[in-house]
């Protein structure tokens, strides 16, 4: 197809950044609800509901990390490059708790014996836990910037990768995976379990709003490359009121019954958190603090324009059919967990 | 240990390890078709009971493809960032649409398949199922394009020079259709046939052994000895067709496929052998003009040897010699199986038979041995090639990765895996032990619809 004067790198740009956030706002609450797995109930049966709210969906949530990851070799292999090999052990770190969570999930119902439930409970949980932190990290670090050579190849550390910065925003993931997590739960359960989880998520969203807002005063003082656009386009912040808003709705959703509602609005809020991490970060992919002028941006590390349009066109048939779906599967799926003999 | 090679032997680790599930997924899930499509036409409730047992066996091997192949993907750009940068325009082009058309499709009907039994009718929950398996094959198709372009790189020029070479698509049909993306293809996917339908048959012919579930092993060793069968045949016509591919474009690898060291009109094949690298000298017995006949059709065709290939460009020659003939070997084994097992059965002979019951209870063995020694031969080949006659194999790697690094990675996914294999080989004997469940014999839910309306119709 020829897409003519369109700037195929922003679109891009804007395409990969999707499908990232798309993976946040689905997997997010997978993970949450794997977070809370341990720590919010006991009993085997309240377990297995918590699995099997996520069952039916987990595995196609996952594919947007799959998908994204896919699209960022293919159009900005560089930055693929640089950020895979430069994160070298904080993604085979990350790799591991994605593999525990999950098998964990599939292996754990196929046993009865209490001890084997025990340790795949705990390495859901675990596994669910460290994914989330490190995806957070990793997002902190390029938020940050990372030290770039004149190639663009990783000139840092590990141990340089575990900055304060990006640990509050690790930490800021964890926080606003497991309100999501919660939320989502409070729609898929009822009864004494419902008001089990119910009664968590006001502590999770006021801890989410203590780390978000430590997490932007951080950004304001100490990460102007960030907040230059903000600067420079005033109206930016209207998104970042709109997060607000949409995490302050959460609470009275819950309090008036509607699940649903609440739900969507958590779902909005990431939404609007990716929105501000793009505008932030735009044109750069991976930002140099160093030396900004090796910073791998939109521009300079993608594919081809000729690539960029056969994958606009690839995009263009096959995520519409991944919408319908993927749709129709939460549609078929909805409603409160009813356990079965083919549940997990 | 250098980096390289630790790189090497962690790719080598996680691709053989991840490669014992998707050809599972693939076989079993074009056999969960047949067999859904067999219940929803008969309507017997046999059909059935296989279904819903061999679906949950599908799902232990999905969980495990997916956790593990999601590694395969983040290491190209951790271990091999040269090889990324350089292959990027044209290799993540085919990933990004393994993800697009693939796995969102496989995972979006797969809860359907699953869970769906009672949420869904029949026919929805069969295309579901018919889903699955499209995704599943689509998978293959993608990763195989791509690979098949490390093969024979096409549709392309390189833009850059030096460090900063890199390859870019001028034709993506041209990259999509590169000249060994469907011989390798079709001898991929009949492979995966065989890993499914070789195990359904394993499994039906132990309960027969055990004289446990008479009914549901006998049919199950018919329907999938009935793809076994075809797919091993399958395999013999699609794996010449490659190997005649192999001797144009690849004639390093075709070489050391068969351990040849002159170029030779009446080209010999060992049947089986040791090679002499040192002497340069093959050993064993040899059928003349064999191999000039299988790769062109003619014995008096001459065939290019290791003595017409630098010595920096040839693969280690053993090893491949040895991996080749261990495929061959075993795929006509399989071959010869199906043929007495078929007929067997078809003179009703099979139960009597303990070393034939033996022999197919072994047989889910063969197409994981045929399948992995095939993936080695191929890619260990096309070395010192990572991208054949472009990219050597040391230019790919990531250059900000240590040794130490690799070392440490390897060591975690050698525990990991070793952990999850033995768990998966301790639930699926759990399954295959407890056996099918009798209680699928009186469908449920809106599944029991059709049934007794079919009784009804009776």
């Amino acid at each position: 197809m020829n897409f003519g004067a369109l700037d195929l790198h922003t679109v891009w740009f804007g395409l990969v950044g999707l499908l990232f956030a798309g993976y946040v706002i689905l997997d997010g609450f997978d993970l949450g609800v794997g977070m809370l797995h341990l720590w919010a109930v006991t009993r085997d049966e309240e377990r297995r509901v918590f699995l099997n709210a996520i069952g039916p969906v987990w595995d196609g949530n996952e594919v947007w990390l799959v998908t994204g990851g896919g699209a960022l070799f293919a159009a900005f292999p560089m930055v693929y490059a640089t950020v895979f090999s430069g994160f070298y052990l904080a993604f085979m770190a990350l790799l591991c708790a994605l593999i525990f969570r999950a098998v964990a999930i599939e292996f754990r119902s196929k046993h009865p014996s209490a001890r084997w439930r025990a340790f795949w409970d705990a390495s859901f949980a675990g596994g669910s836990l460290c994914s989330s932190l490190l995806i957070g990290v990793a997002m902190g670090n390029i938020a940050w910037g990372v030290p770039l050579d004149a190639r663009g190849e990783f000139a840092g550390s590990f141990l340089g990768l575990l900055n304060p910065y990006a640990l509050l925003m690790g930490v800021t993931t964890v926080a606003l995976f497991a309100m999501h997590g919660a939320i989502y739960l409070v729609l898929k359960t009822e009864g004494e379990l419902q008001a089990a989880v119910r009664r968590r998520v006001n502590p999770l969203i006021i801890t989410f709003i203590l780390c978000y807002v430590i997490l932007t005063l951080a950004t304001l003082l100490y990460v102007p490359h960030i907040t230059e656009a903000f600067r420079r386009e005033p109206w930016f912040f209207l998104v970042a009121v709109a997060v607000v808003l949409a995490i302050a709705n959460i609470p009275r959703e819950v309090n008036r019954g509607r699940e649903f509602l609440a739900f969507l609005s958590s779902c909005g809020a990431m939404a609007g958190l990716m929105a501000l991490f793009g505008i932030g970060m735009y044109p750069n992919l991976v930002f140099c603090h160093t030396a900004p002028a090796h910073s791998l941006t939109a521009f300079n590390a993608s594919s081809s324009e000729k690539t960029l349009g056969i994958m606009l066109t690839i995009a263009l048939i096959g995520v519409p059919a991944v919408l319908a779906y993927s749709a129709s599967n939460y549609w078929i799926f909805r409603g409160k967990v009813k356990l079965d003999k083919m549940s997990y | 240990m250098d980096v390289l090679w630790l790189s090497r032997l962690q790719f080598a680790l996680t691709a053989t390890f991840h490669y014992l599930y998707p050809p599972l997924s693939i076989g079993l899930g074009l056999l969960l078709v047949i067999v859904e499509a067999m219940w929803l036409k008969t309507r017997r409730p046999l059909y059935h009971q296989m279904a819903r047992f061999w679906t949950k066996v599908f799902a232990l091997t999905f969980a495990v493809g997916v956790a593990t192949g999601i590694v395969m993907e983040f290491e190209f750009g951790t271990n091999w960032a040269a090889y990324s940068r350089y292959v990027g325009d044209v290799f993540g082009s085919a990933l990004a649409a393994e993800g697009i058309f693939a796995f969102f499709l496989e995972s979006g009907f797969l809860a359907v398949l699953l869970f769906g039994w009672d949420k869904v009718g029949p026919k929805l929950h069969f295309f579901s199922t018919c889903m699955v398996a499209l995704g599943a094959h689509f998978s293959a198709i993608w990763i195989i394009v791509a690979n098949s372009w490390m093969q024979t790189p096409a549709g392309f020029h390189i833009v850059g020079q030096g460090l900063a070479a890199r390859a870019e698509i001028t034709d993506f049909w041209a990259m999509v259709f590169n000249p060994s993306s469907l011989d390798r293809l079709s001898h991929t996917v009949v492979g995966a046939w065989q890993a499914g339908a070789w195990l359904m048959v394993s499994v039906g012919a132990w309960y027969l052994r055990r004289r446990r579930h008479r009914e549901f092993a006998l049919a199950s060793v018919k329907v999938g000895l009935a793809l076994a069968a075809v797919a091993a045949l399958l395999s013999l016509v699609s794996g010449h067709e490659s190997a005649r591919g192999v001797a144009v474009n690849q004639p390093a690898k075709l070489a050391a496929f068969e351990g040849l060291w002159q170029t030779t009109p009446h080209a010999p094949l060992h049947v089986v052998g040791w090679v002499d690298a040192a002497r340069e000298r093959t050993h064993g017995p040899e059928v003349s003009g064999l191999l000039s006949w299988l790769a062109y059709g003619d014995t008096g065709h001459a065939v290019t040897g290791l003595d017409d290939i630098p010595r920096a460009d040839r693969p280690p020659v053993n090893f491949t010699f040895q991996l080749f003939h261990v495929m061959v070997a075993v795929g006509c084994a399989l071959i010869v199986l199906a043929a007495w097992a078929a007929i067997a059965l078809w003179r009703g002979r099979l139960e009597d038979s303990r070393l034939l019951l033996w022999l197919l209870t072994l047989s889910v063995l063969g197409p994981q041995l045929a399948n992995q020694a095939g993936w080695w031969a191929a890619e260990v080949g096309r070395q010192p090639w990572i991208v054949y006659g472009l990219l050597r194999t040391f230019q790919g790697l990531s250059p900000v990765v240590s040794a130490g690094q690799v070392a440490t990675s390897i060591v975690m996914f050698t525990l990991v895996y070793l952990l999850l294999f033995a768990v998966f080989v301790f639930l699926l004997n759990d399954k295959i032990r407890h056996g099918p469940d009798d209680g699928d014999l009186q469908p449920a839910g809106k599944w029991a619809l059709g049934f007794k309306a079919a009784e009804g119709a009776r």
